[in-house]
């Protein structure tokens, strides 16, 4: 941290008023600190699990081997290991985990639009007064715990859930909703349903209601007017509110670990396996790496494609 | 309107949803029962039991603690961070801050755990540095995600400010560090509260990050409840949960409430 902010009285080094004179220093001050925590809490441990995803495990502390030995008369040996990622390509389970995720975290996404469209749509439609009401009451779950949310979920839908109970005063037999993937499924939109709705609602609320209007009085049904009209217009609000139900779904393990049964293989899951069962390190962060790509990597470049023509606009 | 009646149906019972499992939660925390999902009689007996269990206590002292901690160095990171990027047009390593800052908010919890995890390690191996795990490595783990959501949010308040105020300070003499003080900061306090606020929650909620990175003896709230609800139901956790809405809802009603019967300012 720079030092000279505070001593202003000191006559500054002479090439410290160059900078000055140039606006540097002030400018840095503001940049460095956030800049260097990132380089150090971010970008170097991203390095290091690249680094130790080409290591093998083995036992001792820590769990896995040095990338670099030295041997006797000064010479260095690397030795990169790629085995953890040739295992992800020949072991089922991997690509398989991958590959369910991503449905699991698309159906989910498509149902909480399905749930959360409409909600949007009648808060965005609602009187001031209510609006807020509604609104508050959207946002209210998420400042709660999520995990305590999952939790209420579990007992909601377990074998004598209150689910249950109520279908048994119609005289239906329990069923079993607990530990499969419908669970995970309910857990998810039940979980991110704000996130959808949230960017919706901005979207709809800013909806020009003469358009409608204007649509009916030209002889168009509701439902032409929704499709030709409203649905295009909140196109923005969509796009947003499925990447923020997407993207956190897929990296889950909160939920498929307390909802989802043993043979719910989701990635997050399989990784916290690996390091925590298995203490196998560098397999769990070649799986991180290959998330990394498969997943993270193409979703930023979305992003900033997508910024770039909100922009434009 | 002959399809009045589909989109309040649908309203109500998407709120139902939202609502019904944490109102059952709640209701099932006054149950003297041991089945979270029976009712026999009320009682207060698994709030006794929550307030005598020293693991929960410690837990959560620890949590609110690391979430106060990481929640401020964040605010002040992520401060400088929004003010980098929306004040400074240009400068070297812009691309690479800005890419930095907003990644933690698409990266996987698991990611992120295991990434600072392995870092921890690789220091301690090379300058002994953090030595063991536990309540520091968890604040700067979540200090570092913390940042990625308080830029966003003072980064918004600060591009739609009036300039002017600024370059009127500016004109009577005031240095940039003076105008931050004295202008801006004020302004957008708001956005600081609510960004400590949001860093705070999301610290104190955080499961995977902390179980990657804290060391023994140092187990934060919600890794605590996790390894209880894993076993099956604890009705201490119902009652926990509903202390722990009770607080929330009681704050964002005031904030609601607030927000509604203030005059309306030219900028909300």
């Amino acid at each position: 941290m720079s030092v000279h902010g505070a001593l202003p009285e000191v006559k500054p080094w002479k090439g410290l008023r160059r900078l000055k004179e140039r606006g540097v220093t002030g400018r840095w001050t503001v940049i460095l600190p956030p800049l260097l925590w990132l380089v150090v809490f971010f970008l170097i441990p991203l390095a290091v699990v690249f680094g130790i995803s080409l290591s093998t495990k083995q036992f001792g502390r820590p769990p896995y081997s040095s990338l670099l030995s030295f041997g006797e008369n000064g010479t260095v040996q690397l030795t990169l290991h790629l085995s953890n990622y040739l295992k992800l390509f020949q072991d089922n389970l991997y690509i398989a985990a991958y590959l369910n995720s991503i449905k699991i975290a698309a159906i989910s996404t498509a149902f909480a639009l399905l749930i959360g469209y409409p909600m949007a749509y009648f808060i965005a439609r609602s009187s001031d007064r209510w609006r807020n009401i509604l609104l508050m009451l959207v946002i209210l779950p998420f400042w709660t715990s999520f995990l305590l949310r999952v939790y209420a979920l579990t007992g909601f839908m377990r074998g004598n859930g209150v689910i249950n109970n109520f279908l048994g005063l119609f005289g239906i037999q329990p069923i079993v909703m607990l530990q499969t993937d419908f669970a995970v499924y309910v857990g998810i939109v039940y979980s991110y349903l704000p996130f959808m709705i949230l960017p919706l609602y901005t979207t709809l609320v800013k909806l020009d209601g003469a358009l409608l209007e204007a649509s009916a009085d030209l002889g168009a049904r509701p439902f032409r007017t929704f499709l030709s009209i409203t649905l295009p217009l909140s196109m923005p609000g969509i796009i947003a509110g499925s990447m923020l139900v997407f993207i956190p779904a897929i990296g889950e393990f909160v939920i498929p670990s307390l909802l989802g049964g043993p043979g719910t293989l989701m990635i997050g899951r399989v990784l916290w396996d690996e390091f925590f069962a298995n203490t196998n390190w560098p397999r769990a962060a070649a799986v991180a790496i290959a998330m990394l790509v498969v997943v993270v990597v193409p979703i930023m470049l979305m992003q900033r494609a997508q910024n770039a023509v909100v922009e434009k606009k | 309107m002959r399809r009045g009646w589909l989109l309040p149906t649908i309203a109500v019972l998407g709120f139902a949803f939202l609502y019904g499992p944490i109102v059952s939660l709640v209701v099932f925390s006054f149950n003297e029962s041991r089945l979270v999902t029976v009712w026999s009689r009320f009682s207060l007996k698994w709030y006794g039991e929550l307030f005598a269990d020293p693991q929960m206590l410690g837990a959560a002292w620890l949590a609110l603690q690391i979430a106060a901690t990481s929640a401020s160095i964040a605010l002040v990171l992520g401060t400088l961070c929004a003010v980098a990027l929306v004040r400074f047009r240009r400068f070297r390593g812009r691309t690479a801050l800005a890419g930095m800052v907003s990644a933690p908010l698409v990266m996987p919890d698991v990611i992120t755990g295991l990434s600072l995890l392995l870092l921890f390690v690789a220091m301690e191996g090379l300058i002994g540095w953090p030595s063991g795990r536990g309540a520091t490595t968890i604040t700067i783990a979540h200090t570092t995600f913390c940042m990625a959501y308080i830029t966003v949010v003072v980064q918004s308040r600060l591009a739609d400010l009036d300039l002017s105020l600024e370059e009127a300070a500016m004109d009577l003499g005031a240095t940039p560090a003076r105008v931050f003080f004295d202008i801006t900061l004020p302004i957008i306090a708001p956005a600081l509260i609510s960004g400590w606020l949001l860093g705070f929650t999301l610290s104190l909620d955080d499961l995977v990050i902390a179980s990657f990175v804290s060391g023994p003896g140092s187990s934060t709230l919600p890794m605590v409840i996790f390894s209880k609800i894993r076993l099956g139901v604890s009705p201490d956790v119902n009652a926990l949960a509903t202390i722990i809405i009770g607080i929330v809802s009681l704050g964002v009603l005031g904030a609601t409430i607030l927000q509604m019967t203030r005059p309306k300012t030219n900028k909300a």
